[in-house]
């Protein structure tokens, strides 16, 4: 019998065609026979510290703060990881377990780039072959991160297929895996999937939360009142968010792209409006019709356009453990310029999205109360999309 | 016996062939329906066309985004089957579908919705046995068969997964999608035999399979041979000429020469 929980409440499992079942189980068995062992514990940690560059600054926004004029905000500075972003924390551990397993080709799906940038730079490290599938869409809108994947070694493979973005590159990842399978690991780079993804990409990415737990008693004397992350797929927020989860005192808050309203059609909202359905081989709150057609999802951010959200994250919401809100593409665009002018930092929009959150969460408490935001990455991959929007903006 | 399984006591052809449902139309998928069944085929799946078919390759992904685009549903589908009823037709039709359309219907509405328009049986490409318990106890109460699939990759899992199974079990010939190939996997037969000594049910082989001389030599080692892309291709060839009254005919001819080429 397996150890790990396939499911989260009712979410979670794993539904994947039966050619991949084996590969998925071969996949538990894998990530169960490195939980207690020190060896892979130690080489995973010499990379995270010594390649990546952790443990991450916690950075008080003293200006912001000033800003806000309420309660304290406190950023965890998951930007600062090498490649950008927290993503390279899961591939790290995933890539790992793949040599560990004898895989030697590794297969991801990316949105914006960052997961794709992290599993090429991860493979070239470790010598391993790697393939990234692309929405074509997405290809032509970050060509610079397309660029960056083939000078580190990676094959990017343009995806055709639906609307041609992050949901379809999963599918034709997806569906490489299937014919690839007897050689191949399946780099997911977020809390989705079948299981035992959702739990492996939470054990990866747990160390943002378990740092800022401890910087955050370490620095302010005390635990955060409240605790912010954005959620896309979910995995820089399952992994903040894990350290606090028994921390009963402490109100956490996830934050989707609201896109343009959700009032609209043009959001990336699964759990503030979608139902619980299957997508990409789980259970969970998924964007979908009343027939179940997966609608395509719209956030300026690359990162939070995706049609799902990790299982555990919908537990966390039935649960009421966890509240979910959303924020506009204006409002993270709006948080971006705040935080470069007054922090110097360049979020990414992603992680803009949380901020704008945790602004007025903020600006509404007072000053004993303090909140810790997962700031997961850099701006520096975004610059097309600001500069075109403020533009767009002062035309 | 189910009508499946008399199908496959009574059937000599073999064939299992699969449409997309409300592809390129409605009124086209009935037509062909009732040219399949024409040609003695043991039984034929109905593809519900969905937006995320990840065990399929770019045909039928194709034909399934053109099937939505016209705004097919899973109610759309069961009309169908229903007219083909009404029709006088009692070819074995098996529903093939992914798990959110169904999950979305309703599954315990879908099952009796699928019995009562003539359906025998269900395949669900993203259900794997493990999670397969809730659908299987509603078709049971409407006699519904649930069709398995097995794999080159199932190896220990084929014997659990066969002993439950009801109706046939699907034997996936090689890794990777639907699709139009040359090869199949190498330990086909191996796996084929093992399939056929955990299994009381029949056993037909699909995914790949294109050619009439493929379709021969598969008959001797399986009870059924399913041949969905291929078949896709023909109709997609003729897409433009199925929906019209004036060339639907000559469309359907070529069809049918296809489909004779296949059983021949």
């Amino acid at each position: 019998m397996t150890k790990s929980s396939s499911r989260f409440g009712a979410f979670g499992g794993r539904f994947v065609p039966e050619t991949l079942m084996n590969a998925v189980l071969e996949l538990e068995q894998g990530f169960e026979s490195i939980l207690n062992d020190p060896t892979f514990e130690k080489e995973m940690r010499d990379l995270l510290v010594n390649y990546s560059g952790r443990p991450t600054p916690l950075t008080f926004a003293k200006r912001l703060t000033e800003f806000a004029g309420g309660a304290e905000i406190y950023l965890k500075r998951e930007d600062l990881n090498h490649t950008g972003a927290h993503k390279i924390n899961n591939t790290i551990g995933q890539a790992l377990l793949a040599k560990k397993m004898g895989k030697r080709k590794l297969i991801a799906e990316t949105g914006a780039g960052q997961h794709g940038v992290a599993s090429a730079t991860i493979a070239a490290l470790l010598g391993m072959e790697c393939k990234v599938y692309m929405g074509e869409e997405d290809v032509r809108r970050q060509a610079q991160n397309v660029f960056r994947m083939e000078l580190l070694g990676a094959e990017v493979v343009p995806v055709t297929s639906g609307s041609r973005t992050l949901k379809d590159a999963t599918n034709e990842a997806m569906r490489a895996w299937v014919a690839a399978v007897e050689d191949s690991f399946y780099l997911i780079g977020s809390a989705v999937g079948p299981h035992p993804y959702p739990q492996m990409v939470k054990y990866f990415q747990r160390v943002i939360g378990d740092e800022a737990r401890a910087q955050m008693i370490e620095q302010t004397g005390s635990l955060p009142t409240d605790v912010v992350a954005c959620v896309g797929g979910g995995s820089n927020a399952i992994g903040m968010f894990t350290a606090f989860v028994e921390d009963s005192a402490v109100k956490i808050h996830g934050v989707e792209a609201a896109g343009k309203g959700l009032d609209t059609n043009e959001h990336a909202a699964s759990l503030s409006l979608g139902r619980p359905g299957v997508l990409h081989g789980s259970f969970s709150y998924i964007l979908h019709d009343e027939n179940g057609q997966i609608i395509p999802a719209h956030s300026i951010s690359a990162g939070l356009d995706y049609p799902g959200v990790g299982p555990e994250h919908a537990h966390l919401k039935e649960i009421g453990r966890v509240r979910y809100t959303a924020v506009t593409d204006e409002q993270a665009m709006e948080a971006v310029k705040l935080l470069c002018r007054l922090e110097g930092i360049i979020p990414a929009i992603e992680s803009a999205h949380a901020l704008s959150e945790a602004v007025r969460l903020a600006s509404q408490g007072s000053v004993a109360e303090k909140i810790l935001v997962c700031l997961s990455g850099r701006g520096d991959k975004d610059m097309g999309t600001i500069r075109e929007y403020f533009q767009g903006e002062s035309e | 016996m189910s009508r499946l399984a008399n199908a496959f006591q009574t059937n000599q052809t073999n064939l299992i062939p699969y449409l997309v449902a409300g592809y390129p139309s409605v009124e086209a998928t009935i037509d062909l329906i009732h040219l399949l069944a024409e040609e003695g085929v043991t039984a034929i799946e109905l593809g519900v066309p969905f937006s995320d078919p990840v065990a399929d390759g770019p045909i039928i992904q194709l034909a399934a985004e053109k099937a939505l685009s016209n705004g097919i549903t899973l109610s759309d589908v069961f009309a169908i089957a229903q007219t083909v009823r009404d029709q006088g037709n009692t070819i074995p039709l098996i529903l093939f579908s992914y798990y959110n359309p169904l999950l979305s219907y309703g599954l315990e509405k879908v099952a009796i919705d699928a019995e009562k328009a003539g359906f025998s049986g269900f395949i669900v490409p993203d259900l794997p046995y493990e999670e397969s318990d809730l659908l299987r106890t509603q078709l049971e109460q409407v006699s519904l068969d649930l069709i398995p699939l097995v794999a080159p990759t199932s190896e220990e899992r084929v014997a659990k997964i066969a002993a439950t199974a009801k109706g046939f079990v699907y034997c996936v010939s090689s890794l990777g999608t639907t699709g139009v190939r040359q090869s199949f996997a190498s330990n086909l037969d191996s796996f084929l035999q093992q399939v056929r000594s955990s299994s009381r049910v029949p056993i037909a082989v699909g995914f790949g399979v294109s050619t009439a001389s493929q379709v021969q030599e598969l008959r001797t080692k399986a009870d059924g041979v399913i041949v969905g892309s291929a078949l896709v291709k023909q109709v997609t060839e003729m897409e433009q000429a199925l929906c019209k009254e004036d060339e639907k005919q000559v469309a359907l001819n070529t069809i049918r020469g296809f489909v004779k080429k296949l059983l021949s």
